[in-house]
């Protein structure tokens, strides 16, 4: 009861600064700094439409670089944590049988599903979306198939092999940034002319790096459903 | 104006709604009840994000806070379930 | 109240979300629902990072028809502020990360010693 009613006592008191925060509190009418450099120049400059994706990919690509190094690791310390024995990866998970409607639905959706996911990362730079979204949506096409064959085998080579060759090729273009244009992640490097506005090939590099951070991404987080579902298997 | 009115009357149910269910979320005895409160107070955030002209922001939170977190919970929760029953 | 308009509103949700989700952590027993208070506290700081970017009647900021072309006026004055966005972007993502570590952490010690509330893990103690 006392400890209860001395954390009261602090969340009471976060409470009274946010509101000193939020009495003196007027919602802006426009943009002033960097912010404002980046939105009236950043077509120019990069040549993408979409501002926020030239300021993920482009402006602040070392933000990027260490978000794709935390998932990296975040997904191999589960694998390491919620490793199988040998003789346990032989079990058959038993379960009742999954619904016809549930197989059935999930052999039509599941392709459809990956090519929307593909079309996300492929147009970040016109539309809303991008890597990590796109990612995100193979993730969950992923967490379909399992769902419905609870005891489906998915190839780990593959999932292994395309995280690596895109974590790789990711730093790889970046380093081509530096050697051949204005700095890490810069998209310039196939030469000066960033190709018409608002088209698919525009942008420079823009595309090819979202496209290799989308990959990644889903393949790690699959990687993680995966490594879930088989701890269910563990006795 | 009108336009603006409407925003502002959604963006008040939605906030009242999220703080009733975050409420539900930390104090109801259920584990599973719990788990899908949290997913629909990031569903509305995702609204109120739109709202707020981030659509960017709107899509990732939808999927990765809404869909993908929830499943995550529900996995953990189903082992601790059938530990549980086992035993 | 004059001047009430979304930021406001969306300011004072991301507050009370905070709060909710510390409260959470700080007096839950059971570890799944401490994780729980993590999430929501997640959802509330990125929905106060937002709505700090947030100008009063512009929209997204995305080039295309209803936003001038480039070349004919200034962008900068009519889409919101895209740099928390952006932050926000990354900061989402690394928060879902971190809840699946401490979901598989928490089936871990669920396996040593077939309990879940926090009390019982006094090993490190004095």
């Amino acid at each position: 009861m006392l400890r209860n009613s001395l954390l009261a006592v602090v969340v009471l008191v976060m409470g009274y600064m946010f509101y000193n925060v939020y009495s003196n509190y007027e919602t802006r009418t426009e943009l002033t700094g960097i912010s404002q450099h980046f939105a009236s120049k950043g077509a120019e400059e990069v040549g993408a439409a979409n501002i926020v994706t030239a300021i993920v990919v482009t402006y602040r690509g070392f933000d990027t670089l260490g978000e794709v190094t935390i998932l990296f690791l975040t997904a191999s310390i589960i694998a390491f944590f919620l490793k199988l024995k040998d003789e346990e990866s032989e079990i058959q998970i038993k379960h009742q049988n999954t619904s016809e409607l549930l197989v059935t639905a999930s052999q039509i959706l599941i392709p459809i599903i990956f090519l929307f996911g593909i079309y996300v990362f492929i147009n970040g730079h016109l539309t809303p979306g991008g890597g990590f979204q796109g990612g995100a949506i193979i993730a969950t096409g992923v967490a379909l198939m399992i769902m419905a064959n609870p005891n489906v085998q998915i190839n780990q080579h593959v999932i292994h092999w395309v995280e690596s060759v895109s974590g790789v090729s990711f730093v790889i273009i970046g380093v081509l940034g530096i050697v051949l244009a204005g700095g890490f992640l810069d998209n310039k490097i196939f030469g000066d002319n960033l190709g018409e506005f608002g088209t698919l090939f525009s942008a420079g590099a823009i595309p090819i790096i979202y496209s290799f951070v989308g990959l990644k991404v889903g393949a790690e987080i699959s990687n993680i459903l995966n490594k879930y579902q088989k701890s269910q298997k563990e006795l | 104006m009108n336009n603006e009115m409407v925003f502002i009357g959604i963006a008040i149910i939605l906030g009242i709604v999220s703080i009733i269910l975050a409420f539900v979320a930390i104090h109801n005895e259920k584990l599973s009840i719990a788990i899908i409160a949290a997913g629909v107070v990031s569903l509305f955030a995702s609204v109120l994000y739109l709202l707020m002209a981030a659509p960017d922001v709107a899509m990732t939170e939808a999927s990765i806070g809404s869909g993908l977190s929830t499943l995550i919970f529900f996995y953990v929760l189903n082992k601790i379930n059938k530990t549980r029953t086992d035993a | 109240m004059e001047n009430f308009d979304l930021g406001h509103i969306s300011l004072l949700i991301g507050f009370l979300l905070i709060l909710v989700g510390f409260w959470g952590v700080l007096t839950q027993k059971n570890i799944i629902k401490i994780i729980v208070g993590f999430t929501i506290l997640n959802t509330g700081i990125n929905i106060l990072m937002v709505s700090l970017g947030y100008v009063r009647g512009k929209t997204a900021p995305i080039i295309d028809d209803t936003v001038a072309q480039v070349g004919n006026h200034d962008v900068s004055a009519s889409v919101v502020d895209p740099v928390p966005q952006a932050l926000v972007l990354t900061a989402i993502v690394i928060g879902f990360g971190v809840t699946a570590l401490m979901l598989a952490y928490a089936m871990k010690l669920y396996n040593a010693k077939k309990t879940l509330e926090i009390n019982k893990f006094n090993d490190l103690k004095w």
